[in-house]
């Protein structure tokens, strides 16, 4: 990395400390950024980031420092062990994992750093314009970057590896307005080391514009309990929001009534539903080869024919947990230390059709794309970008969009049947602990929950 | 501090020699440490110390824009500026010239002096007053301590700087019984060394006796009183966007042509105010240059300002109010700074007993999603209670609220007396609305 310490500085660097670990991080990301409001080009802009940490542990106690100007480094590493000693009272505990030496070649499909900013910009251009040529929108905003990211990860154990990435990121936005009434209609994209779909969202583009007018005329909801058919994109971040974020062990490892709820072989769901984390599924936004601490990305499984049967962890909670590492210990950036975090989460696909998803329902919701989601744990809520009302046994009339609320427990038990589909929403950025947004991904096939709260807007 | 302190002159001479017309660098260097607690123990001392340069260039008539927080990047900073500004948004502002700034106080060298084990004692002290009440909560949280200094110099001859220290602490506690999960929290924010701690253990004890017993709610359309804590976590969010200059320029605020109207129930009066002496989201002037001064924006019930940077003004033919906000990654957006509700007059206690069957909300989750630009909130409540007969009868759980902001801001039934701060930025008292959307399940 240039204008960084070379492997052996870094080496000498975390060399000799009375610690009971050690390890620096260096990240170095170059970000291309265009921002629309309406016809207007609001930003342009290229930024760097630049810097490094040190995290050292000693008896069990964490001390970390960050920093842009990776002089001095030993002094850095020095100061976050001071910090470590302070606080540490107990024991290290981090599940063993075999010392990595690695550079992990960037793997790319459509380089986003060859193509000229007037390129990006004329397909940018050539969206906004399709969504405000469509009569009543009155506004738009598009979002892109494209990020370039490059690490080198070197801990005490004798790991040393260097990877990068490139994240292409989108979000379109359409407007209507209609005498002091607004509606909007959105769509976030992403691709790994990809810009090739960046090209083709012209279609996407016109459906935006077309939908937020038609939300205009639309009706609410009718806020209650109904059955809800969720496509893919929606599924996933259900399954991320509801059920992923309760996979993460450092909200369990210290915590001695969440082990009970958590505790592996208990009953989830029905015995269709599986639901699997796997950074090694190559592509995705959530793929990596090496986690934040340096330990090879796994395929877990979570739930397996209903049953809890693992969970997402860091070194630290799987040593606590006299667990198997999973390499889930993620850095947004430089700026913070690794913490628990998911990868690729997905709800594997059953059996039935779309059609026989939706024929047994006489009064229901097929809510569709993704808006938003969070969770407490136990609660979790989610919007959706569209929805209809199910009549019949099929998709009826079009309402504004719906927020989906509801107990986890409950309600992935009332998961009754799963599609024969699956896709991956690639668009999101997770948050946790103010690191937001950390590129993962989710997916599901269509499924189909059993009462479930839906609220307006 | 340590780091060096970027010197803008040389970048502002490089950006010249490159062809730009105007060029604005904008500087931050900052140190920062947050202690951390995790289940109910010290776990990890943090230091972050930040340090980087952005640069706004006129290059023909439009504006470019780089930043870097790599040492002594300069000519890559200056060449990646001036490359993007041929595709930049046409330039509507003229970067401010002088330092006339009012004084307002937000550095406090207690702060930089404070030692950590006095943040590590305050910290667990917080910790073991909350769980004294009840000992089976686990509690995370934070206390954290800053310095930064913010330098913006410009071609015009601008030329700012000053210096701010922060020091904060928050508590979060889990309450789990079986499968069921009780959350509570609170914390407290200043430029000084003196966080009212007590007020959030008594708020965190309160939340707790609360939410002894669980209430079931029905779901209808139902009186609901926010708290101060919940106007700033569903509220102040899509109240605050329609203010936005911006928003308004570009059509997208509801309050599109109000200026002057009255939109709100006549008792209600909000300002945007960064003057304010030691709170955390006050600096002598924004992150333009533009002098900080206290804006207006609902005067009993009447709109009568939006908010301002300088390039939006420029292009709505309106002048900053001093509203202008950047991280080091992009370009300066309109924020608000410190939001403050003025008090009304009616007593928590009184909202309460007026409510036969209804909510109070404490926290709202998910609600900034949908459609906030238009006004909308909703959301899963957190952590809210249901009030029977004027009297909380417990925590209400597997229930949603949902509303428009600017619609219930006009159905209000009482303003609270009381107000407080909440999360350093917004100073509320409670609101009490006559009626809202509740699903329970």
């Amino acid at each position: 990395m240039e204008g960084a310490p070379d492997r052996e500085e870094i080496e000498a660097a975390i060399r000799g400390h009375q610690a009971d670990y050690v390890e620096v991080r260096l990240d170095d990301t170059a970000t291309n950024r265009i921002v629309y409001r309406g016809r207007e080009l609001e930003q342009i802009g290229r930024t760097r980031s630049f810097g490094g940490n040190a995290r050292a542990l000693v008896r069990g106690g964490w001390g970390f420092v960050s920093f842009n100007e990776p002089t001095w480094l030993r002094q850095r590493v020095e100061e976050a062990v001071s910090a470590a000693r302070h606080v540490g009272k107990e024991q290290s505990t981090l599940a063993e994992v075999q010392p990595v030496v690695d550079s992990v070649p960037l793997e790319i499909k459509k380089d986003p750093r060859t193509i000229p900013v007037a390129t990006k910009k004329g397909l940018l251009d050539r969206y906004n314009e399709t969504m405000l040529s469509v009569d009543g929108v009155t506004s738009t905003n598009i979002t892109y970057s494209d990020s370039h990211k490059r690490v080198v990860f070197a801990s005490s154990e004798g790991s040393y590896i260097g990877q990068e990435r490139i994240d292409v990121v989108s979000r379109l936005s359409a407007t209507a307005r209609k005498d002091g009434d607004m509606q909007q209609a959105s769509m976030s994209l992403g691709a790994l080391n990809d810009f090739s779909y960046i090209e083709t969202l012209d279609e996407t583009a016109r459906h935006l514009g077309e939908r937020a007018v038609e939300l205009l005329s639309a009706p609410y909801v009718k806020a209650g309990t109904y059955p809800v058919v969720l496509d893919p994109i929606l599924a996933g971040v259900f399954c991320h929001e509801a059920f992923g974020h309760l996979s993460e062990s450092d909200f369990v490892y210290e915590n001695d009534r969440m082990k009970e709820i958590m505790v592996l072989g208990k009953r989830f769901g029905q015995p269709h539903l599986n639901i699997v984390d796997a950074a090694a599924v190559p592509g995705l936004r959530g793929s990596f080869k090496y986690d934040d601490e340096g330990v090879p990305a796994q395929k877990t499984d979570l739930i397996r024919r209903g049953t809890l049967v693992g969970r997402l962890h860091s070194r630290e909670t799987a040593g606590k947990m006299g667990e198997k590492v999973t390499g889930n210990a993620r850095a947004l950036d430089y700026r913070f230390p690794p913490i628990v975090r998911m990868t690729n989460t997905y709800i594997e696909p059953g059996q039935m059709s779309f059609e026989d998803l939706i024929s047994g329902i006489d009064e229901g919701v097929y809510a569709r794309n993704w808006f938003g989601g969070t969770t407490s744990m136990e609660m979790f809520t989610f919007s959706a970008g569209e929805a209809y009302m199910i009549r019949n046994g099929e998709v009826a009339e079009l309402v504004r969009p719906v927020k989906l609320t509801g107990n986890l427990f409950t309600t992935l038990m009332n998961i009754d049947a799963l599609g024969n589909d699956v896709d991956f929403n690639q668009g999101g950025g997770c948050g946790k602990a103010g690191q937001m947004p950390l590129p993962v991904s989710n997916g599901s096939p269509h499924i189909r929950i059993q009462d479930c709260v839906v609220g307006e807007r | 501090m340590t780091g060096t302190m970027t010197d803008p002159e040389p970048i502002l001479q490089a950006a010249h020699r490159l062809g730009a017309q105007q060029a604005e660098v904008f500087a931050v260097q900052s140190e920062e440490t947050p202690v951390r607690f995790e289940a109910n123990r010290l776990k990890e001392i943090n230091a972050r110390q930040t340090n980087g340069v952005a640069l706004r260039v006129i290059v023909d008539s439009r504006i470019g824009f780089a930043s870097s927080t790599k040492p002594g990047d300069v000519q890559a900073l200056v060449e990646a500026a001036v490359e993007t500004a041929p595709f930049g948004p046409e330039a509507h502002l003229d970067l401010p010239r002088d330092g006339q700034a009012p004084d307002v106080d937000v550095y406090d060298p207690g702060v930089e002096a404070l030692p950590v084990d006095q943040m590590i004692e305050v910290g667990q002290a917080l910790i073991d007053a909350v769980r004294a009440v009840e000992p089976e909560l686990l509690c995370d949280g934070y206390v954290r301590r800053g310095d930064s200094s913010v330098t913006i110099a410009n071609t015009n001859g601008g030329m700012f700087t000053y210096r701010g220290t922060g020091y904060s602490a928050w508590i979060n506690g889990t309450l789990i019984r079986g499968t069921d999960m009780l959350f509570v929290g609170d914390g407290d924010a200043s430029c000084r060394a003196d966080l009212d701690l007590k007020a959030v253990e008594g708020s965190v004890v309160s939340q707790l006796e609360n939410s002894r017993r669980t209430a079931h709610i029905r779901t209808a359309d139902l009186p609901v009183i926010f708290t101060s804590l919940g106007v700033a976590s569903a509220l102040i969010g899509p109240l605050s966007i329609a203010f936005s200059g911006r928003m308004v320029h570009q059509g997208q605020s509801p309050l599109v042509g109000c200026l002057g109207k009255e939109m709100y129930d006549s008792r209600l009066s909000v300002c945007d105010d960064a003057t304010l002496p030691y709170r955390p989201a006050s600096r002598p002037f924004d992150d333009e240059g533009v002098a900080s001064r206290r804006n207006p924006l609902i005067d009993k019930g009447i709109v009568r300002s939006f908010l301002y940077d300088l390039q939006t003004a420029g292009l709505a033919k309106a002048k900053s109010t001093g509203s202008a906000e950047r991280s080091l990654a992009a370009q300066p957006s309109i924020s608000t700074s410190s939001l403050l509700i003025d008090e009304g007059e009616m007593s928590f206690k009184e909202m309460v007993g007026r409510v036969k069957d209804g909510l109070i909300v404490e926290e709202l989750m998910g609600a900034g999603q949908g459609n906030v630009m238009g006004g909308d909130f909703s959301g899963n409540v957190l952590l809210g209670y249901k009030i029977e007969g004027g009297e909380i009868v417990g925590r209400v759980k597997d229930t949603m609220v949902a509303g428009n902001v600017h619609e219930a801001l006009r159905r209000l039934v009482a303003i609270g007396s009381k107000s407080r701060w909440v999360g350093g930025s917004v100073k509320t008292p409670p609101l009490l609305f006559e009626s809202l959307t509740v699903s329970a399940k």
